[in-house]
Formats: C-alpha cells, sequence, structure tokens
C-alpha cells in the first residue's frame, strides 16, 4: 500500500513528472534558442518561471464565471496527472494498467484542450473568445487522425492497454517500422494539441494577444502552463511507448532508455517548432482534413490488414 | 439599432487591434469588424505619435532643424537628412563635392540594408516564423555595428550636413564595408532561397493583402508596395539624385502584387544594395567632403524627392530669407501608404491582418501630423487657455483643484 502510494506520488509518478517536465522544457527552450543562434535560458529557468508565476496576483475579470474560471486550470493539470500515471515508465508496466488504457489516456488528454476553450469562453473578452473558438476549431480538425494515428499499433499489437502495447513490439522489434507512417502523423498533431508552431494559431500572440488564456494571470496561469509543459511530456511518453518500444528487460536500462527516447522526441518537435512560420486556421484545417486523414486512414486499414495476414 | 446591436445580431465582433498590441511596434489603431475570421470592414485611426516636428523646425534655424530632421525616423534617419539636405543644398545653390554624393550614397545603402533586415525580421514574427526573425536581427548588427562606426550612433548617424557629409570614410573602414558586404550577401542569398522555397511561409504571405497597380494608383502607394505591383517608382532610377546621377541602379520589381512579393522586392533590393556598396566603394573619388553653407537661404522654395527604404520621401522647404524656414513639409513614405490599408485588410482573414499591416512597413511616429479643417468642418482648435481650462475643470471634478498652480507662460 505504502509502495503503491510512493509510486503514485513520487517515483514513477507525480514528482517524477513534475521533475521531467521542466527538464524537458528547458530542452525544448534551450534547443530552440541554440536554433535561432541565442544564448537560451539557464537550467532553472522552467522552475524560476513556475515559482515566479505563483506567486503574481491572481486577477479574475469582473464578468467571468468565478469557479469556472478557478476550476479549470486545476482539472486540466489534474487530467494530464492521471493520464501519465497509465504510461510505462518503470518495468514495462504502468501504476495503473488495464486494458483499454489508451482510450483513457487519449480522452484525459483532450480535457486540457477543452479547458483552454471554456477558459477563453468564460473569460467574455474578445480576443480569448476568438482563440477559444479556434483552439475548439483546430481540436476538431487534428482529433480524427491523432485517435487514428494512436489506435493503429494498437490494432496491430492487439491490445488496447499501452504496457500490453509495449510488450508485444518489444517481442517483435520489427513491426515498429509498420507504424512509421502512423508516427509522423501523431508528431504532428501532438504538436498542434499541444498548440506549438506551426499549429499555434490558436494562441497567436501576434494575432490575438495569447488567445484563450488573455484574463489568466498569478498561480491559475501557472497551472494551465504546467499542464502545457506536463502534457508536453505525457505525450513524448505515449509516443515512447507506443512507437519506439525497444527494451532491453532490466528496468533501469530501460529507465535510461526511455529518457533517451522522449528526448529524442522533444528535439524532432522542437525542430518542426522552429523551421516553420505559424499557418492559418483554416490552411491547418485543410492539412489535417484533406492530408493526414486520409494517410491515417490508409494506415489503420493497412495495420488490420496485415493482422489478419501475419496471422496474429 | 445602434451599431453595436446590429452587430451582434449578424454575429459580427469588433475586434480593436491596437493602440497598444503586441504586434505593433508603434502605437496606432485598427477596428476590424469580422465576419467569422474573415476581415469585413478595417478601420484604420493613427494619430497617437503626433509630435510636431515641422512645427519644431520652423521654430528654429537650419542648422537645429538639421538635428530635428535626422529623427523624424527612427529607422531611416540618413534618408531624411538626404532629402532635406538637398532641398537646402538647392535653395542654397551648393555644388556638393562628388565624395560627398558618395559617402551619402554609401551610408544610405546601409541604412536599406539595415532597415530591410529590420523589416524581415518583424515580419517573419508576425506570422510566428522567429527563427528567421533572430536570423535577421543578429545579421542586422553587422550593419548597425558598421554604421556606428562611421557614424558614431547606431540609428541616428549623423553623417549628413548641408553641402555635404560631416564625416569621412577612412581606408580601412572601407575595407569593412566591403567584408561586411561578403558576409551579408551570402546569408541574404539564403533568405531569398528561403523566401522562394519554404512552404508554409510561402502559404501565409502569398495572396494576402493585395493591392493591384490601378490601386497602387488609386491610394497613391510608393516604395516597395508599388514596385510589388510592378510599378517602378524607385527615385534612384526615375529621377536619379546625387551619386545615383553616375552608378545606375537596377530596378527591383515584382508582379505578385501581395505581401509574398513586396518580401521579395524587399530581399533582392538587399542585393541590389550590396552590389551597390561595392561599386561606390571602389569609385569613391579623392576630394573635399563638404562645402561651406550659408546661415540664411534665399528667399524661395524648393521641394526634393530621395528614395527611403519605405519608399519615395518628401521635402519641402519654404525660406523668407531668415535663418530659420518658414514652412518645412515632410512626406514621409509611410504616410503615402496609409491610405491603402483599408482595402489591403478587406476581404482577407484576421490571422492576416498583422502580416498586412506590417508589409508596408508602417512607420507611425514619421506619419502623424494635425491637421485643421478649414471651412464647413467643425473647427477643433483648441489654444491653450481652454485646455488648461478644461483640464481644471476635469481635475475639479475629481476633488482636485489645480488652480493654485502656477505656470509657465508660453
Amino acid at each position: 500500500m505504502l509502495l503503491a502510494i510512493f509510486h503514485v506520488l513520487v517515483f514513477p509518478g507525480l514528482l517524477f513528472l513534475g521533475a521531467y517536465s521542466f527538464l524537458l522544457e528547458f530542452v525544448d527552450r534551450k534547443v530552440y534558442a541554440r536554433m535561432q543562434s541565442r544564448k537560451g535560458p539557464p537550467w532553472y529557468q522552467p522552475l524560476a518561471d513556475m515559482l515566479k508565476l505563483i506567486g503574481k496576483k491572481v486577477i479574475v475579470p469582473r464578468n467571468a464565471h468565478k469557479f469556472f474560471f478557478a476550476a479549470l486550470p486545476t482539472v486540466s493539470l489534474a487530467a494530464v496527472c492521471a493520464a501519465f500515471l497509465c504510461i510505462p515508465i518503470w518495468g514495462g508496466t504502468a501504476i495503473t494498467a488495464y486494458s483499454g488504457d489508451l482510450i483513457a489516456v487519449l480522452y484525459l488528454l483532450t480535457i486540457p484542450t477543452l479547458c483552454h476553450f471554456l477558459a477563453g469562453y468564460s473569460s467574455h473578452e474578445v480576443y480569448s473568445t476568438i482563440g477559444a473558438f479556434r483552439t475548439l476549431t483546430q481540436m476538431f480538425a487534428y482529433e480524427v487522425p491523432l485517435f487514428m494515428a494512436f489506435l493503429s499499433p494498437a490494432i496491430l499489437a492487439g491490445s488496447w492497454s499501452i504496457s500490453g502495447i509495449s510488450a508485444f513490439y518489444a517481442a517483435h522489434p520489427l513491426y515498429t517500422l509498420i507504424n512509421i507512417p502512423a508516427f509522423l502523423i501523431s508528431l504532428l498533431t501532438s504538436q498542434s494539441k499541444l498548440e506549438r508552431m506551426p499549429f499555434d494559431a490558436p494562441e497567436a500572440e501576434t494575432e490575438i494577444v495569447g488567445g484563450a488564456l488573455v484574463e489568466y494571470s498569478g498561480r491559475y496561469l501557472a497551472y494551465f502552463r504546467a499542464t502545457a509543459i506536463t502534457e508536453l511530456t505525457a505525450i513524448a511518453s505515449v509516443l515512447a511507448a507506443l512507437y519506439l518500444p525497444f527494451s532491453t528487460g532490466t528496468p533501469w536500462l530501460d529507465f535510461v532508455l526511455y529518457l533517451g527516447k522522449t528526448f529524442g522526441i522533444v528535439l524532432i518537435m522542437v525542430l518542426l517548432r522552429a523551421t516553420m512560420a505559424r499557418i492559418r486556421i483554416d490552411q491547418t484545417l485543410k492539412f489535417f482534413w484533406s492530408i493526414l486523414t486520409p494517410l491515417a486512414m490508409a494506415q489503420m486499414i493497412l495495420n488490420l490488414l496485415l493482422r489478419g495476414g501475419l496471422g496474429l | 439599432m445602434s451599431d453595436r446591436e446590429k452587430n451582434e445580431r449578424n454575429h459580427k465582433v469588433v475586434v480593436p487591434i491596437g493602440p497598444q498590441h503586441p504586434s505593433l511596434k508603434e502605437p496606432g489603431s485598427f477596428k476590424i469588424t469580422l465576419d467569422g475570421e474573415k476581415v469585413e470592414r478595417a478601420v484604420v485611426e493613427i494619430g497617437y505619435n503626433h509630435r510636431g516636428i515641422e512645427k519644431a523646425c520652423e521654430s528654429r534655424n537650419y542648422i537645429q532643424a538639421l538635428y530635428i530632421i535626422e529623427r523624424v525616423c527612427g529607422i531611416c534617419s540618413h534618408a531624411h537628412t538626404s532629402c532635406f539636405c538637398q532641398t537646402f543644398e538647392d535653395l542654397a545653390g551648393l555644388e556638393v563635392p562628388r565624395r560627398a554624393h558618395y559617402i551619402r550614397g554609401i551610408v544610405g545603402e546601409l541604412e536599406r540594408l539595415h532597415s530591410h533586415l529590420l523589416w524581415l525580421g518583424v515580419a517573419s514574427h508576425e506570422i510566428g516564423f522567429d527563427t528567421l526573425f533572430m536570423y535577421t536581427w543578429r545579421d542586422r548588427e553587422l550593419v548597425l555595428d558598421l554604421l556606428a562606426r562611421i557614424g558614431g550612433n547606431r540609428v541616428n548617424y549623423g553623417v549628413n550636413t548641408y553641402g555635404g557629409v560631416r564625416r569621412d570614410l577612412e581606408p580601412e573602414l572601407m575595407e569593412d564595408v566591403l567584408h561586411v558586404c561578403d558576409l551579408l550577401e551570402e546569408k541574404l542569398k539564403y533568405y531569398a532561397d528561403l523566401a522562394m522555397t519554404e512552404s508554409t511561409l510561402i502559404a501565409r504571405l502569398k495572396g494576402i493583402g493585395v493591392l493591384l497597380p490601378e490601386d497602387v494608383k488609386k491610394y497613391s502607394a510608393v516604395g516597395p508596395v508599388a514596385r510589388a505591383a510592378g510599378i517602378m517608382d524607385d527615385i534612384r532610377v526615375t529621377e536619379p539624385y546625387g551619386v545615383f546621377r553616375e552608378i545606375a541602379v537596377n530596378p527591383v520589381t515584382d508582379d505578385h502584387c501581395d505581401v509574398y512579393g513586396r518580401t521579395l522586392v524587399r530581399v533582392k533590393e538587399m542585393l541590389e544594395a550590396i552590389r551597390l556598396i561595392r561599386i561606390m566603394v571602389k569609385e569613391i573619388p579623392d576630394g573635399p567632403i563638404s562645402v561651406r553653407p550659408p546661415r540664411k537661404l534665399p528667399v524661395g522654395e524648393a521641394l526634393s524627392r530621395v528614395e527611403a527604404p519605405r519608399g519615395e520621401d518628401i521635402h519641402y522647404i519654404r525660406s523668407t530669407g531668415a535663418d530659420a524656414p518658414d514652412r518645412v513639409r515632410v512626406r514621409a513614405p509611410s504616410e503615402a501608404n496609409w491610405h491603402g490599408m483599408s482595402h489591403m485588410l478587406e476581404g482577407f482573414q484576421l490571422a492576416d491582418v498583422p502580416i498586412i499591416i506590417a508589409a508596408i512597413d508602417p512607420c507611425y511616429s514619421c506619419t502623424d501630423r494635425a491637421i485643421h479643417l478649414i471651412g464647413d468642418g467643425v473647427n477643433q482648435l483648441t489654444d491653450w487657455a481652454q485646455i488648461r481650462a478644461l483640464s481644471i475643470e476635469q481635475y475639479k471634478a475629481r476633488g482636485i483643484d489645480p488652480g493654485s498652480i502656477k505656470i509657465r507662460e508660453f
């Protein structure tokens, strides 16, 4: 019992999630800065930013809904934390592994987006309302290819649990190659889910001043920022578990491997962020619906056929 | 029904861009009526930055006025003084030495480089391409350092004076100019290549902020905005002045008519500027760099034009024979480009608004003028005493009585 609480709260649970998220955010910002030939922040900058933000005064707009305004950041952070507990970090199985947890993770990771929308909408301010609607529009664009891309490896593996899928691909590493298109699609859709360049139209600073979170300040904004960075960690971990599930069998070696995989995924995401301009929301819709969705569908059908054909 | 109710009924939102907004580098107000994400109506309101530059010049002598003219624009300070000096020299009948013309030309083209690099950075920041923003501003430092070595300052170099230039270019400085040109050329070629191949950049810039050739004429747009619509209005080509009477400028135009065209024009102009600097440094003649100007100008008026980085810059001086100008008029290039702004914005998306505004390379404080309407219009001139009476009234309404405070008489 005590050990279970330790697992959830400290390692590989929430404390690890927090610490690792700060580290990944640092990597994200530092590499981004170096790509732009800037110096970049020192290693403790993400933590310092967070502490400073928590200490700032909270201003709630007069015509915002007080309860929702305060509850939404907490809910979205909690959702990401819950999702993270279903991802295997140490020893092949997650803390709360159960059949179908992949679906649960995908749904839990949708909650922050919805919270963003509600936060913007309940702020009753023109920029945040536009940001909120862009968030929702973008969600309708990326959600379908994202689900299809994340479910493709599950179909081939014949398991709906992330730990189960990991175990399957660890046993048959060559099958991972089949999922490369799905991996690329999920990288792009994740970038969109995290509202990072080139899909950051919902929070475009130069157009709508930061979008849905314009009215947020102090610790509520800090919770939303914490959501964003933990979501990055969670998504990188899911991607690592689904698409790069090589393992050695030794827990600590696997853990080092996990760190390497997530670092690699974050580096690819930084590269995407640094080399592209922000595309318009209508272009985002067009891109997802006319290019990525058919591709994701083809991958899914291929995996269904292969599962039958390979006799798995 | 009020406008607001009408808008609400039609599901239309008015988004205020400015006076304070992250995409505006100076205050200016744009009221954007949105239909969904589409801009239905755009109202441009400028005038937040009026500084009374022309009046300030008229109440000072010519030497003092030159220092004020240098500060009309924070970016193209050299173009403004060149134009003002040229107007002065026209009126005074001064023959400027050839070497001075060359130095003016070199500094002017370096300024064009730094202005266009600045623009490229701002524009890429507006479309969220921060990497290009950082790159171009890093490269701009090379030019700024060079300008600081030539004139002592990064932006207001103070190179020009009536009858010539104040600072000579030493041979080793000219070596460095050439060296910077080599470094920049390589990078500019890369940016030109990037602008023509990077798909997200093209997707964001192509087809937006369209101003067709007939609209350019209708709204009298100048500079890269006009040249992107295929209209050659470069003063250096159409009416060469100074060093450009001896060195021909290759005209740069484009036929996209949109923001993408303006980007290409600016990038190509930078490459052209480097070519010109190389020729000027090679062919610069020896000799004096200035002649002694008179303190007073003869009675008369003069107007002259210079190609600033943003387009045609016009200066006008009217003299009554005193040591101070009777009337000074500065037509900064941005002033001509504002007229077509509503037309450029309407019909495109909200996401395009910042980049369309940025595409004319707006310079707000160069542009703002006070206008006194004569005739049927309501006379809005308020004199000093009235303003003071109004402000005392306002403070009294808030419970403060400033009536007893003594102020200086003007």
